[in-house]
């Protein structure tokens, strides 16, 4: 058994530790050492609760039970998750954040004295307020991160679920989960704890079904900051330096990444919580839609175009992962290398449904990061590239962006996509995408509308450049 | 001159942590925030030390009492957590190659 004293230099240890893990993240080379140090990190926080409570009777072994069998799910999980499901697995493990900080707000209720928190019935105050708002924010991270994983997976609708009065509901629950905290804090009540779990659950579940699918970015960045706020409740209940470090690192983290992805779609947070975007507006467009004339082409043509190019910009999307074609697109791209064609991809910061998702399919791929450019980066060289090749991606290209102040997605940074001499773009329909508009690209003289599945179309344009 | 409250001094680092995390956080490159989401949700895994302390919280003639089996459930969602991310981290993170240089 070790001091109280010495674990907490431990535990601030390891929260040093996670501070190094994430700041390896900036760049690729770094990346990995810094993935050890959060993994020595949770080493020694563990190790040292361990040694602190110094009871290495039977409950010990059924702590190592338990831990293993966590573990090997775990690892199981890491190693057969496809690439492209990636959004969906990191919205899984947020829900198991807040449901083992629900878990351990229970336990720490049910028995303050394991914990040096007082007695049942009559917890210390900054004990209960702490852990009350810890096990609330992962109810709500739990019962959220169920419907943005549900949704992701295709196992629920990715349209918006909107009803009458739902606002009104959310905030007259939201108000009940701070009185019931007040209540619960005087009244010392165990039936009011169970009461704020339950209606945590509801509000987490009320908040995300009125969100659509091409929201999912910024609900995942901001279910992963209440994971962060969550842990951090408890840190504050348990007095451990580790976890409150941890938690408010996780939650500015989370945070962040929602803002960057607000920006990306020139939305305000708000506009995006309160949901109801998307997958209503397309009929008012597409009555207009027919008269238009579009040009398509074949794989043929395409790779007529490409072959002629000195250079080509590829741009992603998620048609891309829903296709798998991230493997076909990096054999066509080699192809295009070997007839000394320049090949760089642009992707925009909302591509796909997660921060970072075409990054890590295309890397998956083997394409190599110094060939893969943001936004910023790129967007000057379209006016000088031969081909654009969109590979489904939408909305993240539309020209009406800049041009129409009546969409409802004007003023939203795009890839400026039709600058290029010739646009090829890969598409199984016209119909529009998840912003239900419509996108003027499709009918500019320059476009070369490839309709078919994104994989094939890659493989047979590979087929028709040799 | 009165004592200071022990809880100013974890909400003093629950904001210098937030500082911390705020300017780390921009200087992650973008093309690698999914493993940035993957490996905080295995740190904030770290949650763990709570469920073990609440599961060998029980004595040892009821291991299981119910206080202790949240603990342990919650050892195991956790420990799920803390292998998987760290490990698809991993994976991520080693996909991530610079081009080779062939000439």
């Amino acid at each position: 058994m070790i001091s109280a004293n010495l674990s907490a230099i431990f535990y601030l240890i390891s929260g040093v530790l996670f501070i190094l893990a994430l700041r390896g993240l900036s760049s690729p080379e770094t990346s990995r050492q810094g993935n050890l140090f959060g993994i020595l990190g949770m080493i020694i926080a563990i190790t040292v609760t361990f040694l602190s409570i110094g009871n290495f009777s039977s409950g010990f072994i059924f702590v190592l039970i338990f831990l293993l069998v966590g573990g090997l799910i775990g690892a199981f999980i890491a190693y057969k998750i496809p690439m492209t499901a990636m959004p969906e697995l990191v919205a899984g493990f947020h829900s198991l954040v807040g449901l083992a900080a629900v878990f351990v707000a229970i336990s720490a209720f049910l028995n303050p004295e394991a914990f040096n928190l007082g007695f049942p019935g009559n917890i210390k105050l900054g004990s209960l307020i702490e852990m009350s708002i810890g096990a609330a924010v992962g109810a709500i991270t739990f019962s959220g991160s169920i419907i943005a994983f549900l949704k992701l997976q295709g196992i629920m609708s990715g349209s918006p679920i909107t009803f009458k009065g739902q606002h009104p509901l959310n905030a007259l629950i939201l108000i009940s989960i701070v009185i019931v905290i007040y209540l619960l804090c005087s009244t010392q009540s165990s039936n009011l704890f169970w009461i704020l779990l339950a209606i945590s659950f509801l509000i987490g579940f009320l908040l995300i079904i009125p969100i659509g699918g091409a929201d999912m970015p910024v609900v995942i960045s901001m279910l992963n900051s209440y994971s962060g706020w969550a842990a951090a409740g408890i840190g504050f209940t348990l007095e451990n330096t580790a976890l409150i470090i941890t938690g408010a690192l996780v939650g500015s983290s989370g945070a962040i990444l929602s803002y960057i992805m607000c920006k990306g779609m020139n939305r305000s947070f708000f506009n995006v919580i309160l949901g109801g975007f998307g997958g209503t507006e397309q009929t008012k467009n597409s009555a207009s839609k027919e008269q238009k004339p579009v040009k398509s082409g074949n794989a043929e043509d395409a790779a007529f175009l490409m072959k002629n190019a000195s250079s080509v910009i590829i741009v992603p999307g998620y048609g891309m992962a829903v296709a798998q074609a991230q493997h076909a697109l990096r054999e066509m791209v080699d192809t295009l290398k070997k007839n000394n064609i320049k090949v760089s991809y642009a992707i925009h910061p909302v591509a796909g449904r997660m921060p970072g998702h075409m990054n890590v399919l295309l890397a998956e791929a083997n394409v190599p990061y110094d060939e893969v450019f943001e936004l910023e980066e790129i967007n000057n060289d379209f006016a000088n590239a031969d081909v654009a090749f969109v590979i489904g991606a939408n909305d993240v290209t539309n020209p009406v962006a800049k041009t129409d102040p009546q969409s409802p997605i004007y003023g939203m940074p795009v890839l400026d996509v039709e600058k290029c001499k010739s646009v090829l773009f890969v598409k199984r329909s016209l119909s529009p995408g998840y912003a239900g508009i419509d996108n003027d690209l499709f009918y500019k003289e320059n476009t070369l509308m490839l309709f078919a599945d994104a994989k094939k179309m890659t493989e047979d344009i590979t087929k028709n450049l040799d | 001159m009165m004592e200071i409250d022990p809880f100013i001094f974890r909400l003093s680092i629950f904001i210098l942590s937030i500082f911390i995390g705020y300017y780390v956080v921009w200087s992650v490159t973008p093309s690698l925030h999914t493993p940035l989401m993957s490996v905080t949700n295995a740190i904030s895994s770290v949650i763990i030390v709570g469920a073990i302390i609440a599961g060998l919280a029980g004595n040892s003639n009821s291991i299981f009492d119910n206080s202790s089996i949240f603990g342990f459930l919650a050892i195991s969602l956790a420990a799920i957590n803390i292998f998987g991310g760290f490990l698809v981290t991993q994976r991520m993170l080693a996909m991530y190659k610079k081009k080779k240089k062939d000439k």
